[in-house]
């Protein structure tokens, strides 16, 4: 594994890990933009756009799009988070020069209004799937209490109000806002000719017209909130916390994974034993989110309604106990015995390379090999996990259910023992 | 005692097989440019073999085999498993109870050695019971919410009947009525090394393992062969009404199984219908028309018979529309397919089977999956030659005389729909 960079003229910045054995090639457009980056008038832009990339060019139609993107054999696809919206394909080597033509040439959409109408009803359909399928929001919910007015509060999908109103003018100004190619990275994992991709990088976006591109990052206050939306349809409960966290560019995010791993990983965490195995919910996780400038941990709960508040108050306890005493030797070592086996695991496709090496250039322009990885997670301390816990108490969090429960205290009252918050 | 069965060299790489006097078979896949390793135990221990009044038995005897097995109890049984880095799943499916997992190469072998005491030596312990119970109970309620996967499950009981349509989780009064006895009584019948199979894939050395192996499970003890009753279907239409933004529609109709000859020309007609962006369903119905997010069509196979199945999620108001224009496209199917619609295909399979080598998960349960299907591994090269000798004349010669027909539809929204006036 070699790792490779070059910048061109336009300030496109190009990276790759080239593995020369790989049987595969894996190239990506990292494009630092996503909800974060919207405004009421415009929320659910980044996502749509990122349809819309798909609806054909100046040179394509959609279909011309589609039936190249199949006639390379590709899997490609794309998504759209708070903050990065990226387009991507995992390709045999042979058709190196036609993905990333191809893939170049959908960076440069041509948005045309019929295309932008039809799609319109894709992302609604997209929005009314969301609405059907647990936890029924509550995710977006949890993230719009908690960041309130901070940025990262917004959705990534948008609503269907607010994309319903989405105009295609709309959608140009964003795009002349956010994809210059000093905010775009080119990334390439596998088996890649890294000479051979900047000089077609060049050719097919040395033409891109760069200009600046900003974003705000305030850092996000902690308070503690619980609210309820019922929804009746439901048979279970789902409740989601999200606590505050180390940011991506934090050192402490890699005890801040840990202790989510050893408190809520799905297997052989403290929220495993203490709620899952005994068949008491269907779910209870916590996993580690970072962002630029703020993170989360997010916790979810998932339970028949009428064990919610014992559930509820269990994982209070789990929480409270995590905060006073820490997390022990034996939970740190199993914990990172995982880690290091998934991210080797993982690492052995470039498409899975492609997204930790893209994901890490464009948070903190910072390249780590798989040992480097692994080794920030060995040296991680019960010390350092419990500064982590000192820093961002699990127990301040805000907390949104949603399920068949009609209010707080049905989530509170657990046994009548629990005081609430 | 060992057996070997052979040895199937080709130019990318061995597939080793042996098979134990008591009938378990060993397969094995070298991938030594991987620092992995992978495995898939599966066990004839699937829903189909539930006894009537105790659907879900399957489900709630594997997730008691999980709990503690030879010298482990169920806390040390998880973080052993944790600390040899291996990532474990454990599934049920009509017929097997499938245990798998990925780990880096050098822990496989011991990891073997915790699966083989689950399969032989499971504490199944009494004071879990209800804890397994209630995980088992849980799983059948998520289900309730999950609208796509339940409209899915019906789809699947209309196809196959009973017992080869149904689903692992069974039915909570099922659940609830197993008791230690017939837990007990399950599990000697039907986790047995006759009709079992342990495949493995990725970096490990094949004397070695196959003397492993040998140790672990040869004198594993054979039981009785499986006996099933099939009963199809009384319906062939069912609306399950539900409150929900968006109307689920699946619609299935029979195929030729894996095992088949045919079986590629039938698979290259699906994906000619649903594989990829250009994709026929893709195109009419999502691109051109947007009347869904999602929609697809897959094969889907058991030994004996095949199906295939499709699903699309759509609002309401528009479900109609969606099940005529899917439907639309099934019938046309039926009237061949276009050389440029196979040329794009071949590319995405064989891309699709390159990229297996990168994994030894995937290549472990394929490699199960065709030993069971067929008695017998196909190599990825052997694949690579079915795919590049598929011809459109064959293809359409196939689906004229398997045109897409006789449709099984399940409805689960807000309203029922209606078949299209000359379409069954």
């Amino acid at each position: 594994m070699e790792f490779r960079k070059e910048t061109l003229d336009n300030g496109l910045e190009v990276i790759a890990e080239c593995a020369p054995n790989a049987y595969s090639a894996a190239l990506g457009f990292f494009v630092k933009t996503g909800s974060r980056d919207e405004s009421d008038a415009n929320h659910g832009v980044s996502h749509f756009l990122e349809h819309m990339a798909f609806k054909g060019t100046a040179t394509r139609s959609t279909a011309d799009v589609n039936r190249e993107l199949d006639e390379i054999g590709s899997h490609s696809n794309a998504y759209t988070s708070e903050e990065q919206t990226v387009y991507f394909a995992a390709f045999l080597p042979e058709y190196h020069d036609r993905a990333l033509e191809l893939l170049s040439d959908i960076l440069r959409p041509a948005l045309r209004q019929a295309d932008f109408d039809t799609e319109k009803l894709v992302i609604l359909e997209e929005i009314a799937k969301y609405e059907d399928t647990p936890p029924f929001g509550a995710h977006e919910k949890c993230m719009a209490a908690h960041f309130g007015t901070h940025p990262l509060g917004r959705s990534v999908q948008g609503t269907a109000e607010s994309v319903g109103r989405l105009t295609r003018g709309q959608m140009m100004d964003y795009f002349r806002q956010r994809y210059s190619p000093r905010n775009i990275v080119l990334v390439a994992a596998g088996n890649v000719d890294f000479a051979r991709l900047v000089a077609r990088a060049d050719r097919y976006c040395g033409g891109w017209e760069p200009f600046d591109v900003r974003r705000e990052t305030p850092r996000a206050a902690a308070h503690s909130s619980l609210d309820v939306f019922h929804k009746p349809v439901a048979v279970q409960q789902y409740v989601i916390q999200i606590t505050n966290g180390p940011a991506l560019e934090d050192e402490d995010r890699y005890a801040g994974r840990l202790l989510a791993t050893v408190l809520g990983d799905d297997s052989g965490s403290r929220m495993f034993w203490e709620l899952v195995d005994p068949g008491l919910a269907e779910s209870a996780s916590m996993g580690a989110c970072e962002y630029q400038g703020a993170g989360i941990l997010m916790t979810h709960l998932a339970c028949a309604p009428e064990d919610t508040a014992d559930n509820f108050a269990r994982l209070r306890e789990i929480l409270a106990e995590a905060e006073a005493d820490g997390v022990t030797e034996a939970e740190l070592t199993q914990a990172k015995s995982k880690i290091r086996s998934y991210i080797v695991l993982q690492s052995e496709r470039p498409v899975n390379r492609l997204f930790a090496v893209g994901g890490n250039w464009i948070a903190r322009r910072q390249y780590r090999t798989v040992r480097e990885t692994i080794a920030s997670y060995e040296r991680v301390t019960c010390d350092d996990v419990a500064a982590v816990l000192r820093k961002y108490p699990v127990t301040v969090n805000t907390t949104v259910a949603v399920g068949p429960l009609r209010d707080a205290d049905q989530i509170l009252a657990a046994g009548g023992e629990n005081e609430s918050e | 005692m060992h057996r070997t069965r052979g040895v199937f060299s080709t130019l990318t790489q061995p597939i080793y097989t042996h098979q134990f006097e008591n009938g378990l078979v060993l397969v094995a896949e070298p991938m030594d440019w991987l620092e992995s390793a992978a495995f898939s135990l599966l066990v004839v221990a699937g829903c189909s073999r539930d006894p009537a009044g105790l659907l879900g038995l399957a489900n709630l005897t594997c997730e008691m085999a999980q709990r503690g097995c030879g010298s482990r109890d169920s806390r040390q049984f998880v973080s052993d498993l944790e600390l040899l880095g291996a990532d474990t799943s454990a599934s049920v499916s009509t017929v097997h109870c499938s245990y798998g997992g990925a780990m880096p190469a050098e822990s496989l072998l011991e990891t073997l050695a915790i699966y083989a005491d689950l399969v032989r030596r499971p504490h199944l312990p009494p004071d879990q019971l209800d804890d397994a119970r209630q995980v088992c109970i849980q799983e059948i309620r998520a289900i309730e919410d999950e609208l796509a996967q339940k409209a899915f499950q019906e789809l699947r009981r209309l196809q196959y009947g009973d017992p080869f349509g149904r689903s692992s989780p069974g039915t909570i009064e099922g659940v609830e009525s197993v008791s230690e006895a017939d837990l007990a009584r399950f599990f000697a019948g039907t986790y047995r090394p006759n009709g079992a199979i342990l495949s493995v894939a990725g970096k490990f050395d094949w004397p070695q393992l196959l003397d492993h192996a040998g140790r672990l499970l040869a004198d594993w003890i054979a039981g009785d062969a499986p006996q099933w009753q099939d009963t199809p279907a009384a319906e062939r239409v069912v609306h399950l009404p539900q409150e929900s933004s968006q109307t689920h529609i699946g619609i299935g109709y029979a195929s030729v199984p894996y095992s088949h000859p045919d079986y590629y020309e039938a698979r290259a007609a699906v994906g000619v219908l649903s594989d990829g962006m250009s994709s026929r369903l893709f195109t009419e119905v999502r691109e051109n028309r947007g009347l869904c997010y999602a929609v697809q069509a897959n094969c889907h196979s058991l030994r004996d018979r095949g199906s295939v199945l499709c699903y699309a999620g759509t609002t309401t108001e528009r479900a109609q529309e969606t099940l005529d224009v899917v439907l639309a496209e099934l019938i046309r199917l039926g009237r061949g397919i276009a050389q440029d619609e196979l040329d794009r295909l071949k590319a995405k399979l064989k891309s699709s089977l390159i990229m297996q080598q990168e994994s030894s998960p995937s290549r472990s349960y394929s490699i199960a999956a065709d030993w069971y299907h067929q008695g017998r591994v196909q190599t990825v090269d052997e694949v690579r030659a079915i795919i590049d000798g598929l011809s459109c004349d064959r293809i359409n010669a196939y689906l004229e005389s398997h045109p897409p027909r006789d449709f099984r539809l399940v409805t689960l929204g807000e309203k029922p729909l209606e078949l299209p006036v000359g379409i069954s």
